[in-house]
């Protein structure tokens, strides 16, 4: 599950998969934007069948944050 | 809320933009070239069709009405009442319908406002089948009007390229040759604040400071009475609640996707539309897409693809039609229908 997501997340923000660390504050990344955001929904969604609500993904920091939500909300 | 009626359908249907076009890919002020260029790409909307100022959403609604009932050959006296959907009116009182009711020469018609956005078609199509369904009344003219080009700033990051001013008209009647239609309809207050202008209704009265423009975190720049919209909290509202809506009314009416023709969906924006339809598996051809050309309309969005996208198909045949709307409020539901063939007006572009 988490090479796949990181892999998508990559393509979102047109970045080295290696920039990609767990601990990554996501929102500090340099193509973070709100097209990046509406896509990141959409994969989680399309891959992972969860749509996550606004408020829940507010709090929702680091890559592993998002790896955890999806995990223990699918 | 799910339910059906049958021997009521849709007889007729027209629709008015302004002439006035407007370029996204043109420069425009608080927008860099590359924030326009990436929204164009995103939300497929290129083109815009904008009023000027004086013209109003039921100017918009008159043009098509006026068109559709002298083609249609309607005696005025026999249309027994008019809503007409907007959140743009004329004034704060009267309502428009009652100013739209004389002006059209209907003087039989009682006239009625609803207050919504971009689930009014869908609302105002469930209206007047619910008055013909239990009254005496056979004959009724939906309105569905917006100019949002004045009501939201131009200057606004989120919305200030998205929206697209349009009116539409939409004749409903009783003919038993009508078969069954089913609708869905839902409203979520603890979500208003999604889609809102926060000031310039009664709760936050008009004053000085709530038409002074502001510059806001994100570049925006907007007053409080200008519209404010979360892109993300709504596009989140499409993928959950409106995909469940649209599954939950095929299931109610017990359709699959393939028994129905056609999808038109309120044109909210390319980027969403394609997550929806994607996951509800419906093909590309079964959802016509009017948002390149005319921008997110509102309320009228759904019968102005009609016009625009389905015209020269309803006019010969019978089409199983799935429509759904949401937006503001929020505010959402759908449709199913059967429609044709119809009388479809010739989009009138010089209002």
């Amino acid at each position: 599950m988490k090479d796949l997501f990181i892999e998508k997340l990559a393509e979102i923000l047109e970045c080295e998969i290696s920039e990609l660390s767990d601990d990554l504050v996501f929102r500090n990344h340099d193509r973070w934007d709100s097209l990046a955001f509406l896509s990141t929904i959409a994969m989680i969604d399309d891959h992972f069948g969860l749509v996550i609500m606004n408020d829940d993904f507010e709090p929702l920091k680091t890559i592993s944050d998002i790896l955890e939500y999806i995990e223990s909300n699918k | 809320m799910n339910l059906y009626f049958e021997g009521i359908g849709i007889a007729g249907i027209s629709a008015a933009v302004p002439p006035k076009i407007i370029d996204n890919l043109e420069p425009k002020d608080n927008f860099s070239p590359e924030e326009t260029k990436r929204f164009v790409e995103s939300t497929g909307i290129r083109f815009r069709r904008h009023t000027e100022t004086g013209t109003c959403s039921s100017d918009l609604c008159f043009a098509a009405a006026e068109k559709l009932i002298e083609e249609m050959d309607i005696d005025r006296l026999d249309i027994q009442a008019l809503i007409f959907v907007s959140h743009t009116p004329d004034y704060r009182r009267p309502a428009t319908s009652i100013i739209l009711q004389d002006r059209l020469g209907l003087k039989n018609a009682f006239a009625l406002d609803i207050n919504l956005g971009c689930s009014g078609f869908i609302y105002g199509l469930y209206t007047a089948f619910s008055f013909i369904n239990s009254s005496q009344v056979n004959n009724i003219l939906l309105l569905n009007g917006e100019t949002l080009s004045k009501s939201y700033s131009l200057r606004d990051k989120s919305s200030g390229l998205l929206f697209g001013d349009a009116g539409a008209a939409t004749l409903i009647k009783r003919d038993s040759n009508f078969g069954k239609s089913w609708f869905s309809l839902f409203s979520d207050g603890s979500r208003h604040h999604l889609i809102k202008a926060q000031a310039g209704g009664y709760r936050k009265q008009s004053s000085i400071e709530t038409v002074e423009e502001r510059l806001y975190p994100d570049g925006s720049i907007r007053s409080e009475e200008q519209g404010i919209m979360d892109g993300a909290g709504i596009f989140t509202f499409i993928l959950s609640d409106v995909y469940r809506d649209i599954n939950g009314l095929l299931d109610f009416a017990k359709f699959d996707v393939d028994q129905i023709d056609y999808f038109v969906l309120h044109q909210a924006n390319h980027f969403a539309l394609e997550h929806l339809r994607k996951k509800l598996k419906i093909p590309a051809d079964k959802v016509p897409i009017s948002l390149n050309q005319f921008g997110n309309t509102s309320g009228p969005s759904i019968p102005l693809t009609v016009t625009s996208c389905l015209n020269n198909i309803i006019k010969e045949q019978s089409k199983k039609i799935m429509f759904s709307g949401f937006g503001v409020g929020l505010s959402w539901g759908s449709a199913i229908m059967e429609v044709g063939p119809v009388y479809v007006g010739e989009l009138i572009t010089d209002i």
